[in-house]
């Protein structure tokens, strides 16, 4: 559903992605992984067009993105929710408004449907009854569930999750884990989730993706990855730093 | 030197590239998207209602002493009943629409670039466009509406407010008589100097709205970014006033000329 082929961006003559192909089937799962800092979440933006590469393709259902103008890429942005990695959620608007946001922007009028489908993504993300509450109010696990419930609550073909279970304890980061392989599983959702954290990884990938340096370092099955014996990768699964005391 | 002065106008001119192309994309945005007048309410409500006392007591003091500076000089040469028609004048033409301005700029010019340039670097921006909701749509085109509707009724304000206290000053403090004094304000003051106020009050609003909102929209680096967006608007669009003003009291001045 979606291609990247050779993407590349660089930021002030700094080069982030050089020439990253990557590619997500129709109702599978990838997993992007790799160091902080090394264009996990500048990869994601491409996907919808929030940033503009230097020189490649975003191949959207067989579309090129690249050079649609903002208005074009609306019908886009329609078949894919993105998890922002800061949750990004409006902070002049309650919980209920951040949810409603997306449903009222798709043309949704009808106040009684946009309750029950607030209520419901807020119930699928283990926060039922936190309509109320304004973003400033919530913690930072909170924060990032009320993000993934805005991005789900449009029912997006798509979802693209930047680091769901980052700051997230280990008994939450279980439950996204499942939510996300239900939402695949259910409702068919091709998704994108890009994390550091194995677990993750291990539990909702399709295939995997390790980026690193800015080139895709690895590209294919989850037991592929665990069989490698490419240092690189030994080190990011295992989590060795390479220092010692 | 050269080689500075040279880089200062390519800068400015830069500047001003970006500038037009926001405002271009406001224009067409207006045109070209159902406009969301709820929001341009929310921002009159915020923006224009709250602005009001702030300007309202810059219009009355600015009229009082001017008011009292007349006076002392017109004084001397028996020319009293003239302090009102020229502190009326002076408040339509330059003072009220000038100062409520730059009261504006930063009360208001300074909010726009700190809330715009917040929900910027904490990626608000982005998640609206996620939403396929375009920022210009959403964040500048309210603004602007709000701006161009409270701009000119401020500025009639802050006049209004001088001119009763240039008389409250000059009449009853002052002594100066009434019936010639309000003979002499009315006499004089013509809609072409209303007009003026107003214009002027307008192109402010667009200066204020458009720099305080492309300062926003360009913030980075995070909380130190948002600390410097709000003075780099208020600076800029307060130099930006003034330098308009000048033009504009020029070309006005074509259009209507003073005394008709
Ligand atoms: N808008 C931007 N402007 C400049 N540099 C950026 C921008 N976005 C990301 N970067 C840089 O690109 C690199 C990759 O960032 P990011 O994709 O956020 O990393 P991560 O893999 O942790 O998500 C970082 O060094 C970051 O500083
Ligand atoms: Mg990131």
């Amino acid at each position: 559903m979606i291609e990247v082929r050779k993407l590349s961006k660089s930021f002030g003559g700094r080069p982030v992605l050089r020439e990253v192909d990557l590619t997500v089937e129709e109702g599978k799962t990838l997993v992007v992984l790799g160091r902080s800092g090394c264009g996990k979440s500048v990869v994601l933006k491409h996907l919808i067009g929030l940033l503009k590469p230097d020189s490649g393709e975003v191949l959207v259902d067989g579309e090129d993105i690249i050079g649609l103008p903002e208005r074009k890429l609306t019908a886009v942005r329609r078949k894919i929710g993105m998890l922002f990695q800061s949750a990004a959620l409006f902070d002049s608007m309650s919980v209920e408004g951040n949810l409603a946001f997306p449903l009222r922007e798709q043309g949704i009028r009808n106040e009684k449907e946009i309750d029950t489908r607030v209520a419901e993504a807020l119930d699928m993300v283990e926060l039922a009854g936190e309509q109320h509450k304004m973003p400033a109010d919530l913690s930072g696990g909170m924060r990032k569930r009320v993000g993934l419930a805005r991005t789900i609550v449009g029912r997006p073909r798509c979802v693209l999750y930047d680091e769901p279970t980052t700051g997230l304890d280990p008994i939450t980061s279980d439950s996204i884990n499942h939510l996300i392989r239900r939402l695949q599983r259910k409702l068919g959702v091709t998704s994108i989730v890009v994390t550091h954290d194995m677990k993750t990884a291990f539990h909702c990938a399709d295939r995997v993706a390790l980026l690193h340096e800015g080139r895709v370092h690895y590209d294919g099955t989850v037991e592929g990855l665990k069989a490698s014996t490419d240092p690189v990768i030994t080190d990011f699964i295992e989590g060795r730093s390479g220092e010692s005391d | 030197m050269i080689t500075a002065i040279g880089r200062t106008t390519l800068l400015a001119l830069t500047y001003l590239g970006e500038l037009g192309i926001l405002l271009g994309n406001t224009i067409s945005a207006m045109f070209a998207a159902p406009i969301r007048w709820k929001l341009a309410l929310h921002q009159i409500i915020e923006t224009g209602a709250r602005s009001q006392i702030v300007v309202a007591v810059t219009g009355a003091f600015t009229g009082a002493v001017f008011a009292a500076q007349i006076f002392f000089q017109f004084h001397r040469f028996g020319m009293d009943s003239a302090v009102g028609s020229v502190a009326s004048l002076a408040l339509f033409r330059e003072l009220g629409p000038t100062l409520t301005a730059l009261m504006v700029a930063g009360r208001v010019g300074a909010a726009i670039a700190a809330e715009i340039g917040t929900m910027k670097v904490t990626e608000q921006v982005d998640a609206l466009r996620s939403f396929g909701v375009s920022p210009i749509d959403y964040l500048v085109v309210p603004r602007s509406i709000a701006m161009m509707v409270s701009m000119p009724l401020l500025v009639a304000e802050a006049c209004a407010f001088g001119i009763l206290a240039s008389y409250l000053i000059a009449v009853p403090m002052l002594g100066v008589a009434e019936a010639p004094y309000l003979r002499n304000l009315t006499f004089y003051t013509h809609g072409s100097d209303i007009a003026i106020a107003t214009i002027k009050g307008f192109v402010f609003a667009v200066i204020i709205v458009s720099v305080s909102c492309h300062e926003g929209l360009e913030t980075s680096n995070g909380a130190a970014g948002v600390g410097r967006a709000p003075t780099r608007a208020v600076v800029i669009s307060s130099l930006a006033i003034l330098g308009m003003n000048l033009i504009l009291t020029f070309a006005l001045n074509i259009i209507f000329p003073s005394g008709q």
